[in-house]
């Protein structure tokens, strides 16, 4: 059976084209203003990764905060019982997935079968997204790959202040003019956003094996924060942001 | 050569002195420090009254901001450090202001200040400053009866009011009159957040919003945000805004028209309510110590 | 004199507010609260008050919903709106129950 799933999320939308439970095109684009055209986007990229065509594909099914505006989908799935299936279905040993994309952080406790038990959002807030690292790398003139590996360097630990991404980008800015080391500078942002997604997950309990999907999971300055924080090692599959879209097409073909 | 970046965000630093009083035939020369994250103020008094005063950019180091914001506010006088019997430092960096002898807490500074500069039948004073949003219900003496501060979030702060002026090119200081020129008011933007506010205002643009619209729905997005503070402590008239945004004609006038009547009109800078209600407080502080000294 | 201590960010409202009119600096709060939001200290809004006051902690403030949301069971995550049971739930938090002059009250 071919299905495809599609996540419309804020910033990018992905799709995935499954076939017999293997993966076979990834597709994505940046959300425009017309969601539906970003969408369709991504989905010719996966397409064409799959060499199939529309018709192929059987079912679809969207999720993500702009699912109501994705195009084929006939099923709609929420984008915690998305992560939930996606995540089990990679690793059937994950208990906890922690999912953070570029506007919204999650927290997803899970069950041994993969159902969503219960979850906790970062939601509204830039700085408990991949907005806030974007934010801090700009304020540093950095592109954010850099930005995030020179984390791994840092020999020092300061602790931020600032909850907010606005003021955060003004401390970095004051550690800038202190002539604060970039590593350590970049380690504080990133232990800083650790910090505040650990306190959210930790609402629902954290079990391992943990899981981080989404977007900043490329982000080695954060998993590196991420781990410290936890005192355990997170769990990143390849192409942790297709997770969510992954999940959805699992839902299409009936899983 | 290169050109230098225009920054929007840059409002004007100010001092003055009062023509009337001669401070060597006063008595009590006290001084308040309010150093906060984005502005700093050093005001003089002299037996309560108003004499001196400076308003300038928070730099880097804040014991260097209070010292350049003392000299500021002596600057046009003959006065010196040595001739002030008191100083109270106060705001986000008032632990460390230098000249002050002791520290007290924003909420107080404020709540006093602003029964000062508007009289004593305010009741709820709405302070918004640089990186943070007070409201606070004070007595008619300025004694503060409850008090709710947002320093967490940067909606409803000066920042994130720079943050819009910077985006639209707007120089902070017409983005009030400019968000009023608009003939229909707009919906707000609905993003509570500055940053993702910015994102949908910058999609705005695109979709051919004049800068007036989109600023327009900001300040009311604001002015929303705001009055959600204010309805938790309670609003009780006269109502007075004190700081930084209270210059912004924009976001004030929508703040009234949410809560159904007028603010109090300002006869003093906004922003010098901390700094005043510190030199009050350092007032009532040297006249206690020199009872004690009998 | 009502102190409201907490913050408001693009999720909600989240505020812990102690009445210092009541409160008697007992510090009965602090033992009771497992995520050490409590602390005493001179009254923010009263500099002439001698006596200490409940606070919550500087660090604290901005974390607030986080760092009280092992004791909000009652808060059903899955809406994360208050609902009859949350109202109940706020009378039997640690923090409420220990204060014997009733000074503490949550927003949500």
């Amino acid at each position: 059976m071919i299905t495809a799933g599609i996540d419309l999320g804020a910033k990018t939308v992905k799709v995935v084209i499954l076939k017999d439970e293997k993966v076979i095109g990834r597709g994505i684009a940046v959300t425009g203003l017309d969601q539906k055209e970003s969408a369709e986007k991504a989905f010719a990229g996966a397409l064409q990764e799959a060499k199939l065509e529309l018709k192929d594909i059987e079912k679809v099914a969207a999720t993500g905060v702009g699912r109501t505006e994705a195009p084929y989908a006939t099923a709609h799935i929420t984008e915690v019982g998305a992560d939930a299936k996606g995540a089990f279905f990679l690793n059937p040993a994950v208990r906890t997935v922690i999912d953070v994309g570029g506007e919204e952080g999650r927290g997803i406790k899970c069950s041994a079968e993969g159902r969503a038990l219960d979850f906790a959002i970062n939601e509204k807030c830039a700085a408990g997204a991949g907005a806030f690292t974007e934010a801090m790398a700009r304020a540093l003139e950095r592109p954010l790959v850099e930005f995030a590996k020179l984390a791994l360097s840092s020999t020092k630990s300061i602790p931020m202040n600032a909850q907010c991404a606005v003021f955060a980008e003004s401390e970095v800015v004051s550690l800038i003019h202190a002539k604060t080391p970039h590593e350590d500078i970049s380690r504080a942002v990133h232990d800083s956003i650790a910090d505040r997604i650990i306190s959210m997950v930790r609402r629902v309990g954290i079990e391992k094996e943990v899981m981080l999907i989404g977007g900043v999971a490329y982000n080695v300055g954060f998993v590196n924060s991420l781990n410290r924080g936890l005192n355990l090692e997170v769990v990143v599959p390849d192409h942790p942001e297709y997770v969510g879209a992954l999940g959805a097409a699992l839902t299409a073909a009936g899983k | 050569m290169a050109e230098e970046k225009k920054e929007y965000w840059r409002w004007l630093e100010s001092n003055w002195t009062s023509p009337d009083i001669d401070w060597k035939k006063g008595d009590v020369i006290s001084a308040g420090v309010d150093v906060g994250s984005v502005s700093t103020q050093a005001v003089i008094m002299v037996d309560g009254q108003l004499y001196a005063y400076a308003n300038m950019r928070t730099g880097s180091d804040s014991p260097n901001s209070a010292r350049n914001a003392f000299a500021k506010a002596l600057e046009n006088t003959d006065l010196t450090e040595k001739d002030v019997e008191y100083c109270v430092g106060t705001g986000y960096g008032r632990v460390n202001v230098p000249m002050a002898q002791r520290a007290i807490t924003e909420i107080a500074c404020h709540a006093r200040g602003a029964n000062f500069m508007y009289g004593p039948t305010v009741r709820t004073v709405l302070d918004m400053g640089g990186q943070d949003c007070k409201a606070i219900r004070i007595d008619d003496k300025g004694k503060v009866e409850s008090f709710l501060m947002n320093d967490k979030c940067a909606a409803g702060t000066g920042r994130g009011m720079e943050v819009f002026s910077d985006l639209l090119t707007v120089s902070i200081n017409e983005v009030g009159a400019m968000s009023l020129e608009v003939e229909v008011e707009p919906e707000p933007v609905s993003s509570t957040c500055v940053i993702f506010a910015k994102t949908e205002a910058t999609g705005l643009l695109r979709q051919g919003w004049p800068k007036n619209k989109v600023l327009a729905a900001y300040c009311r997005a604001m002015a929303g945000r705001v009055n959600e503070l204010l309805q938790r402590v309670g609003v009780e008239k006269d109502f007075a805004i004190t700081g930084g945004i209270a210059k912004n004609k924009g976001v004030v006038t929508r703040i009234e028209t949410l809560l159904g009547f007028t603010a109090l009109p300002p006869k003093y800078d906004t922003q010098l309510a901390g700094a005043v209600g510190a030199a009050l407080f350092a007032k009532g502080l040297a006249e206690k110590e020199r009872k004690a000294k009998g | 004199m009502l102190a409201n201590y907490g913050y408001m960010d693009g999720a909600g409202s989240y505020f812990i507010t102690i009445d210092t009119d009541k409160c008697n600096g007992c510090g009965k709060c602090i033992t009771a609260c497992p995520q050490s939001v409590f602390e005493t200290g001179p009254d923010d809004a009263d500099p002439l008050r001698d006596e200490p006051v409940a606070k919550v902690a500087a660090e604290q403030r901005k974390k607030i919903r986080y760092a009280c949301a092992s004791c909000k069971q009652y808060l059903t995550s899955l809406s994360g709106v208050k609902t009859e049971e949350s109202v109940e739930g706020m009378k039997k938090l640690p923090c409420v129950v220990a204060c014997e002059t009733r000074a503490i009250s949550h927003s949500w």
